[in-house]
């Protein structure tokens, strides 16, 4: 954008701002010192008369960009919103008047408080001025339709949503025909609708046509990907179909691809697959009774007596060690079919570890013991094959404290789901180039420098990444997992997760073609770029991007995909050359502000500590600290940074030459169980910090200076004495020598 | 995002809980318009209370914050606190909704500052702790409540005092004499996500809460286990302050049971295993005791059983107890049978926790006020207008949230038809 600014800086005086800080003093360094053409204050600047203020100078284009000096950033949001790129919040109210340690009357400590205001105004002109207005990032031949890979049950419900909702799905289906494992299965359980007792028809036909039947949803069979490269917006997919290759391009993407069932042959000995064929895994047992009789399968005589070993090679380290959520109900269903067949003549036993029917379907268990099905607390210690067919089954009950042997027809086990999405350890570096390389079986061969699988998240290796706040999030943006491919679950909940993944992939069509980011930045136009011939090719950056939005080109030099890009700024701050940057922030803004703050003289005794604080949970902690009234040290200055990972060193040193006696560095919690919303931002920041004592020992500075916390956003009551405790450990050092040169 | 949906195609979302907020959020940022309805002063329902999620072990905060920014920052969505919704017209794609607006007696000028707070000389039992301590009269209810504006009690906005304590406001936001509101909207489909109450555990006779103060329940346990509920985080007995260090985890009170609530609650077990935690986190000299009929750790939470279960000082009796009675020293006395090794027990305990289930508020004051509305047996929505996360099942909170996306894509496949 072309056009000069026209910054109006507009100060409320309200909430006591006035009556604590020299207000004068501060619209002189706005005016004299910091040339902002506009300065104005108001009483109560949030209310009618003070937004009509501000409204006015834009509507007569006497500003055309906006600081507000009054409260955090947080608040007052919807009566400071002007739709303006160029706005910024100085807050003298939560962050200083609120917690800056200040007795009234005590000068000294109230002229401490008021250098402090200063300086955040400083800040807040310096970052204004810094800041352009991001233009958008749109394509010109992008694509809203969605790819669904998967036509069982989960593809199909998305692909049903996602063409109720007015758009076009492709779902690219494998086998020769839709539905999945569902195409095995003779009824299903109620678990959505009451009542939560009888089991229903299985509707799959029915859904098979009108998928089938709906011209918003062109569908593949025999088809499997080879290969996705670009971006949401303008993902390019090549389809394998029935042997020949199709190219189309989608603009997001829903992985549907099922489960596979854990194989039967791994499992432990005492279950007895293999050493009878009366013993069957629950989806052979399901394809008998949808088949019509169940038999057994030594000698094709009635099984009116059947048992199920539930969690067969579930919950067991040396197998899997999840359960699979599932296998209770449609083990009682499954008893229910024999119960149902047989009538007065069957006999069920359900030999388990802890039944596990949640919510309503605690009816369906009550409805499996009504009709007769025998549950047994124990576990499977042998499994004989009888010589007339059969086979005998000794368990130990855990509940009538011994073992008995159970002859019957059939033996039932219960194996659990296993993921058909291919992941990766995020953990572990990928190899350069990998993306380019196909990996046999991969679901969607991601074209990715990162590699072709989706990262996982922890041992059990899940796609996916804050399962509990943000579950559809995975971390490649426009691909989302949905049903037993992003974790085991049964029929009602696969639907339930589908449709909800459909709506993530339609909504990130939607932010595509608006040039704005999805989740957590949701709205931001702001995009990386970065300057090619400052580029040495050192991969950081594509290696470090915890979305993977980074390829390479042949000579290592960085490729943006800005639609992949969730705009943590993760790769500004990995770059050590500082050539990529925003529109509204980069290592070159936040330089500028950090060298604007006055460092008193060293006879002074007043140290600055300077503190860079993630704006997702250290921030928003130091504003409930404000509401609480917590009292810290007066002689810290916070800079907000987007994600910690944005954390360019090139910062701590500026801040060290510039006389700083100590940076505090607050990140969110990492590890397994990390907090951090761009999931390796604070970790990737500390990993860098540990090559921060070079910058110390050339400028020989005490490491000590620099330290990383970890802050939980409920941590507010336990900040002021981690800052105090770290403006002391500095107190005790000589100033930095650094100050006044 | 072009703005083609008029306002004719607003999705109403009832309940700013953890299912509300996502389904507004996720079709607001899919580009429809939302009106989202809170009955209580600010959003975040019951997750709010919680001082952990399981199995991560973190603040709900930290996500509320995330949605809490997203709603900041979206003006298709608007918002109405202390309102309910009282009547329900119409049919889907064309819905008359009345709503109720109770006072508030603090305008939304209201700046946060606090002023009204302390020069309020009135205390009333606090309902988001649930009456376990006193607080102002006039307030907000934890330090990151969303909105930010206070709220004055009814009760206390008729006193004469409420009219000095307006004086007080450097804004004028204070209005004793406010008058509830009732107001008509338009929409096109109704998303129904409005929670759960934690079942009445007095009901649960032989248990004696409410006549055994250190009995208590898993709802306030997790607001004493939280730094800003009564007794800031400190995990004590109710009867005399004494650090609770020998605790028991009842499970299924008052669930999985004919006289009570027939089905399961789903969180329950996780979410005592979690409490648990908190237990063995603050005094590592505690043990803590949990009686359970089936440890219900579904899907990948398996793994948080397995690590709960790794620590020596917890004790899992399977047996659901008979009764509890108080001791001389005023300890509650767990008695049963542990059904996997026959033994009779009575074992003392500093203090017991009922690991309550969840009663969907439909069931209760939350009813939708709509002829078309179906129920199951249970009071959770079945139908007539869309249901997400726990007034349409008892979930946990990620399946909350699957629940409330997949609800954000019905709602606009009806709102987005045209003609």
């Amino acid at each position: 954008m072309s056009v000069a600014k026209k910054i109006g800086c507009y100060f409320c005086t309200g909430c006591g701002i006035g009556d604590a800080l020299d207000m004068k003093a501060l619209k002189a360094i706005a005016t004299k010192e910091q040339k902002i053409p506009v300065v104005k204050e108001h009483a109560f600047l949030c209310g009618a008369e003070g937004v009509a203020m501000i409204r006015n100078d834009l509507e007569t284009d006497a500003v055309n960009a906006v600081i507000i000096a009054a409260c955090s950033h947080r608040e007052k949001t919807a009566e400071f919103r002007f739709g303006i790129e160029l706005f910024d919040r100085v807050d003298l109210r939560d962050k200083c008047l609120w917690v800056l340690d200040v007795k009234e009357g005590d000068e000294t400590a109230e002229e401490d408080r008021q250098m402090a205001a200063e300086d955040y105004l400083r800040l807040g002109c310096v970052k204004i001025k810094k800041m352009n207005i991001p233009d958008p990032f749109l394509h010109s031949d992008g694509s809203k339709d969605v790819l669904v890979v998967g036509g069982g049950l989960a593809g199909l419900t998305a692909a049903r949503d996602i063409a109720l909702a007015g758009y076009q799905a492709v779902v690219v289906e494998k086998a020769e025909t839709l539905g999945g494992k569902m195409n095995n299965m003779l009824k299903v359980t109620p678990d959505n609708r009451p009542p939560y007792r009888d089991l229903t028809d299985n509707f799959i036909g029915d859904l098979i046509a009108q998928v089938e039947g709906d011209n918003r949803i062109k569908v593949f069979k025999n088809t499997v990907v080879t290969k996705t490269a670009g971006q949401p917006g303008r993902f390019d997919v090549t389809l394998k179909s029935g042997g020949t290759p199709l190219d189309i391009r989608v603009g997001s993407i829903v992985v549907a691809t099922g489960f596979d069932l854990y194989d039967p042959a791994k499992l432990p000995g005492n279950l007895g697959y293999g050493s009878s064929p009366d013993v069957v895994t629950s989806a052979e047992f399901e394809k008998m009774a949808k088949a019509g009789q169940i038999l057994r399968k030594s000698d094709g005589k009635p099984a009116k007596r059947v048992a199920f070993a539930l969690c067969a090679g579930q919950r067991d380290k040396a197998h899997l060690d999840y359960c699979s959520g599932a296998c209770c109900i449609y083990s009682m269903k499954q008893a229910l079919y024999v119960i149902e067949q047989y009538k007065q003549e069957a006999s069920t036993f359900l030999i388990y570890q802890e039944i596990r029917t949640p919510g309503q379907m605690e009816d369906f268990y009550r409805k499996a013991q009504d009709e007769g099905a025998v549950f047994i607390k124990g576990d499977v210690a042998k499994v004989t094959a009888n010589s007339g067919g059969g086979v005998a089954v000794e368990v130990k009950d855990h509940l009538l404290r011994g073992s008995e042997s159970l002859d019957v027809d059939l033996l039932v086990l219960a194996t659990g789901m296993v993921s058909t999405v291919d992941t990766i350890d995020p953990n572990v570096a990928s190899q350069i180039g990998a993306g380019r390389d196909e990996l046999p079986g991969s679901v969607l061969n991601l074209q990715y420098r990162q590699g072709p699988s989706l990262p996982r998240l922890g041992e059990a290796g899940f796609p996916d990444s804050h399962f509990i706040c943000f579950p559809y999030e995975t971390r490649r943006t426009g691909i989302y997992v949905a049903g037993p491919a992003r974790r085991p679950m049964g029929i009602a909940a696969t639907m339930t997760d589908a449709t909800g993944a459909a709506l993530k992939a339609i909504q990130a069509v939607e932010a595509v073609a608006g040039g704005v980011a999805v989740h957590p930045r949701s709205g931001d136009l702001s995009f990386p770029s970065y300057r090619p011939e400052g580029c040495t090719q050192c991969k950081r950056c594509t290696e470090e991007c915890p979305f993977g939005a980074i390829n390479e080109d042949d000579k290592g030099n960085p490729l943006f995909n800005p639609a992949r890009c969730r705009r943590c700024s993760t790769c500004m701050g990995a770059c050590p050359q500082k050539i990529i940057s925003f529109a509204n922030y980069s290592v070159d803004m936040i330089s500028t502000m950090l060298k604007e703050i006055e460092i008193p003289e060293e006879d002074e005794e007043k140290p600055r500590i300077l503190v860079f604080a993630c704006t997702n949970d250290a921030i928003p902690a130091m504003d409930m600290m404000g509401r609480n009234r917590g009292k810290i040290s007066p002689y810290i200055r916070i800079i907000p940074l987007r994600c910690m990972g944005s954390l360019s060193l090139v910062w701590i040193a500026d801040a060290m030459s510039k006389g700083f006696d100590g940076v505090l560095l607050m990140g969110c919690r990492h590890g397994d169980d990390y907090q951090c919303h761009n999931v390796r931002g604070s970790s990737l920041a500390e990993t860098r910090l540990s090559k921060v004592s070079e910058t110390l020992d050339r400028l020989k500075l005490e490491s000590v200076r620099v330290k990383m916390m970890e802050v939980n956003i409920m941590d507010a009551d336990s900040l002021p004495k981690a800052i105090d405790g770290f403006v002391e450990q500095i107190a005790k050092l000589k100033p930095n020598p650094y100050k006044g040169f | 995002m072009a703005d083609v949906h008029a306002a004719g195609h607003t999705i109403l979302v009832v309940g700013g809980g953890i299912s509300g907020l996502t389904t507004a959020v996720e079709a607001a940022e899919t580009g429809y318009n939302v009106l989202l309805v809170e009955r209580d002063p600010h959003f975040g329902g019951r997750v709010a209370q919680h001082n952990q999620y399981f199995p991560k072990l973190c603040s709900p905060t930290c996500g509320l914050e995330i949605n809490y920014q997203r709603i900041k920052n979206n003006p298709r969505i608007r918002y109405l606190t202390l309102a309910e919704v009282v009547d329900i017209q119409g049919g889907e794609g064309n819905y008359t909704v009345r709503i109720r607006k109770h006072p508030r007696h603090v305008t939304e000028a209201c700046t946060g500052c606090g002023d009204c707070s302390k020069a309020c000389t009135v205390e009333v039992p606090d309902p988001y702790n649930f009456g376990m301590n006193m607080v102002k009269a006039i307030r907000n209810n934890h330090a990151m409540a969303f909105p930010v504006w206070f709220h004055m009690d009814p009760e206390y906005a008729k006193s004469e005092e409420a009219k000095q304590v307006a004086k007080v406001c450097p804004v004028g936001a204070i209005q004793p004499e406010m008058p509830p509101e009732e107001v008509t909207e338009q929409v096109s489909a109704i998303v129904w996500a409005t929670g759960w109450k934690p079942y009445d555990a007095e009901k649960i006779r032989p248990y004696g809460f409410g006549q055994y103060p250190n009995v208590t329940t898993n709802m306030r346990f997790e607001r004493m286990a939280n730094v800003y509920g009564p007794t800031g985080g400190k995990i004590v007995r109710p009867s005399d302050g004494k650090e609770a260090k020998n605790v028991a985890m009842i499970q299924c009170a008052g669930s999985r049971d004919h006289n009570y609530l027939p089905f399961c609650s789903r969180i329950c077990c996780l979410a005592s295993m979690k409490q648990a935690s908190y237990v063995r986190n603050q005094y590592p000299d505690s043990k803590v005791t949990i009686f359970y009929i089936d440890l219900r750790a579904m899907d990948r939470y398996e793994a948080f059983l397995q690590k709960t279960r790794a620590d020596q000082g917890i004790t899992w009796i399977k047996s659901k107890p008979a009764r509890i009675e108080e001791d001389a020293q005023g300890n509650p006395v767990v008695i049963g049978e542990n059904t996997l090794t026959g033994e009779r027990y009575a074992i003392p305990f500093d203090l017991v926790v009922l690991a309550t289930g969840m009663e969907p508020n439909s069931a209760l004051a939350g009813k939708v006020p709509y002829q078309g509305a179906a129920y199951d047996d249970y009071g959770f929505v079945t139908g007539g207008v869309l249901s997400a996360g726990c007034a349409a099942h008892p979930t946990d909170v990620a399946s909350s949230v699957q629940s409330a996306t997949a609800m954000a894509m019905k709602a606009i496949q009806v709102a987005g038809r045209r003609g």
